[in-house]
């Protein structure tokens, strides 16, 4: 596969309708499927477009590793957000969006392995993502290929231990072609996340840890698709602190941690479609 | 049996490139060789061992056959949920190294005891757990593990083990050894503990079977030896969710009509200061100890007067 080229006004003016559409199945979804983590959902969408439709090899025609770049999507409980970019980017049929969390589908709130084209792995414990993502990174210097990794983190995952064991396993390793967007969206599920722990500054954090690191706008398409470009030909991995908001998109959503857990209802998807600009 | 698994394994990382070795910062001298031949292929991950056993799945599912090496506690129960949801989940073919099987490590006290490995991981799908005896066992048992097309446990004890084979036995996975033909009860045991277990076979003129792939048990071999009537399991586990809580479960479904004997270490924390040999005997798992044990309960059963 070529790598895709840069992105121009026209690519990002796709990509930014694709996040109105986007957002608009993220809220139907969970409205049908009774799912939670909206707000979480809601908050990666730009991180979760500008890989899927930037500079990473990622290419519904190549589902198999390891011959391509791969994306771990660490906070399993959006998944509804990847579900919907995966089928937006046509690794398998819109449709089968409407299926979400419904009894018996392939589409369960959290992601089991395999249960769509174009899954790198399964989460929803947190904390496990990085360190498979280092693997994937390691696995392909031993065997000589050119593939990079990403992986989407939380903020609130960055609570867990295993996440700091990765962040000092890499650059130990020199994994240049390890990149880790942290969905900094400020919240976790039960409070604003600097007041649980103490894990500002993020950016500082990695840095100390041994990360090239970048903090960028996390709802930015262009900021993020230009910080992804940066993950290449380093020996160092690269960490980027996406700042964004939780419930981003939705007026009544946004910055407000009810929509950790809350469902929206049928008034409130139709509310939050028009706002969105959809029919 | 680690000199073996050690000598083994870099006998067959020449054969075979997808083979990567991570070590939870353990293993000082005994890696040397391996990793002078193959440097791009042994990581010591640190004393991090979640991080190292995400690292494992991640180099799977890219197409290698990593090992994940350090003492039992640290490699099993402390990264459980690693085990359990990047490597099971996914079936990744990672073979999980516990050094230190049952009290091997018991002079170091109740944190490098290794009682419970068993019971926890053999509650994980598609997880198969074995458990060699022996060094020869031991490279026989690596083989296996790292043929097999699905994640394996590996449970050994450190080093300087009696040897039980004279020659690396067939090692078929799912797989009853017969060793020692008596005419009294059955004794059925596992790794390192088996030379006792065969003295106290040899003192009893007991039937001795190694069980050295403790999940999947072979129900088949099982029935067929609790035709009997009399089955003692022995084992360095814990009674609950060892091998003797496995062929309990069993034979309680299977309506057979066989006695059975569990015999192992007690759901306690052993807090006395002691080496392998002194817990064993306390555990009531040395030699004397199944003798005794066995004869009082056949007496017990009317076996005997």
């Amino acid at each position: 596969m070529k790598e895709r080229p840069p992105i121009t006004g026209n690519r990002l003016r796709v990509l930014a309708n694709a996040a109105r559409e986007v957002r608009g199945q993220i809220v139907a979804m969970s409205h049908r499927g009774r799912a939670a983590h909206l707000g979480s959902a809601l908050s990666c969408v730009e991180i979760l477009l500008a890989a899927y439709g930037g500079p990473f090899r990622l290419d519904p025609r190549v589902v198999q590793l390891p011959h391509r770049d791969a994306l771990i999507f660490s906070k399993g409980h959006a998944i509804a957000a990847l579900y919907a970019v995966l089928a937006w980017r046509g690794y398998f049929p819109l449709d089968w969006l409407e299926t979400y969390a419904q009894p018996g589908t392939a589409l369960p709130e959290h992601p089991v392995p395999g249960c769509v084209p174009g899954l790198d792995h399964a989460t929803g414990s947190l904390g496990h993502g990085l360190p498979v993502a280092c693997g994937l990174a390691l696995a392909a210097r031993i065997s000589g290929r050119d593939t990079r990794v990403l992986a989407v983190l939380s903020d609130g995952e960055c609570n867990e231990g295993a996440v700091w064991e990765a962040a000092a396993f890499a650059p130990a390793q020199q994994l240049g072609n390890l990149l880790v967007v942290v969905d900094a969206n400020g919240w976790q599920a039960t409070g604003r996340s600097p007041e649980v722990l103490a894990l500002e500054p993020l950016a500082a954090k990695w840095a100390a840890f041994g990360w090239a690191t970048r903090e960028v706008d996390g709802h930015d398409l262009a900021a993020l698709v230009t910080a992804y470009r940066q993950a290449r030909d380093a020996t160092q991995p690269l960490a980027v602190i996406a700042r964004t908001v939780k419930g981003r998109g939705v007026s009544f959503m946004e910055d407000d941690n009810n929509w950790h857990y809350r469902l929206p209802t049928a008034a409130e998807v139709a509310a939050a479609r028009a706002e969105l600009g959809l029919a | 049996m680690r000199n073996a698994f050690a000598a083994c394994l870099e006998e067959l990382a020449a054969q075979d490139p997808r083979i990567v070795l991570l070590s939870g910062d353990i293993g000082n001298r005994l890696f040397d060789r391996f990793k002078e031949r193959f440097p791009g292929r042994f990581y010591n991950c640190g004393v991090a061992e979640a991080n190292m056993t995400g690292v494992a799945a991640g180099l799977a599912k890219a197409g290698l056959r990593p090992l994940t090496y350090t003492i039992t506690p640290f490699n099993t129960t402390r990264c459980l949920e690693f085990i359990k949801l990047d490597i099971c989940a996914h079936r990744l073919p990672v073979v999980v190294v516990g050094v230190g099987a049952g009290l091997s490590y018991a002079e170091l006290g109740p944190t490098h005891h290794a009682c419970d490995d068993l019971g926890l991981l053999g509650l994980l799908p598609d997880l198969t757990l074995l458990c060699p005896a022996d060094a020869r066992e031991t490279r026989a048992a690596l083989r296996a593990a790292l043929a097999h097309a699905g994640p394996c446990y590996l449970r050994l004890g450190k080093k300087g083990e009696p040897d039980v084979f004279d020659a690396e036995p067939p090692f078929e996975i799912g797989a009853l050894r017969p060793l020692r033909a008596g005419r009294e009860v059955v004794l059925l045991t596992y790794g390192p503990l088996l030379p006792e277990v065969l003295a106290a076979g040899a003192a009893l003129d007991a039937t001795v079977v190694a069980v050295p792939t403790v999940k999947p048990l072979d129900t088949a071999g099982l029935a067929a030896l609790a035709a009997t009537g009399r089955l003692v399991t022995v084992e360095e586990h814990a009674l609950r969710g060892g091998l003797g809580a496995a062929v309990a479960a069993w034979l309680a479904a299977s309506g057979q009509p066989a006695r059975l004997l569990t015999l192992g270490v007690p759901d306690q924390f052993l807090v006395t200061a002691g080496g392998q040999e002194a817990q064993r005997a306390a555990c009531g798992i040395d030699t004397a100890g199944i003798v005794a044990q066995v004869r009082t309960w056949r007496q017990q059963l009317g076996d005997v007067t």
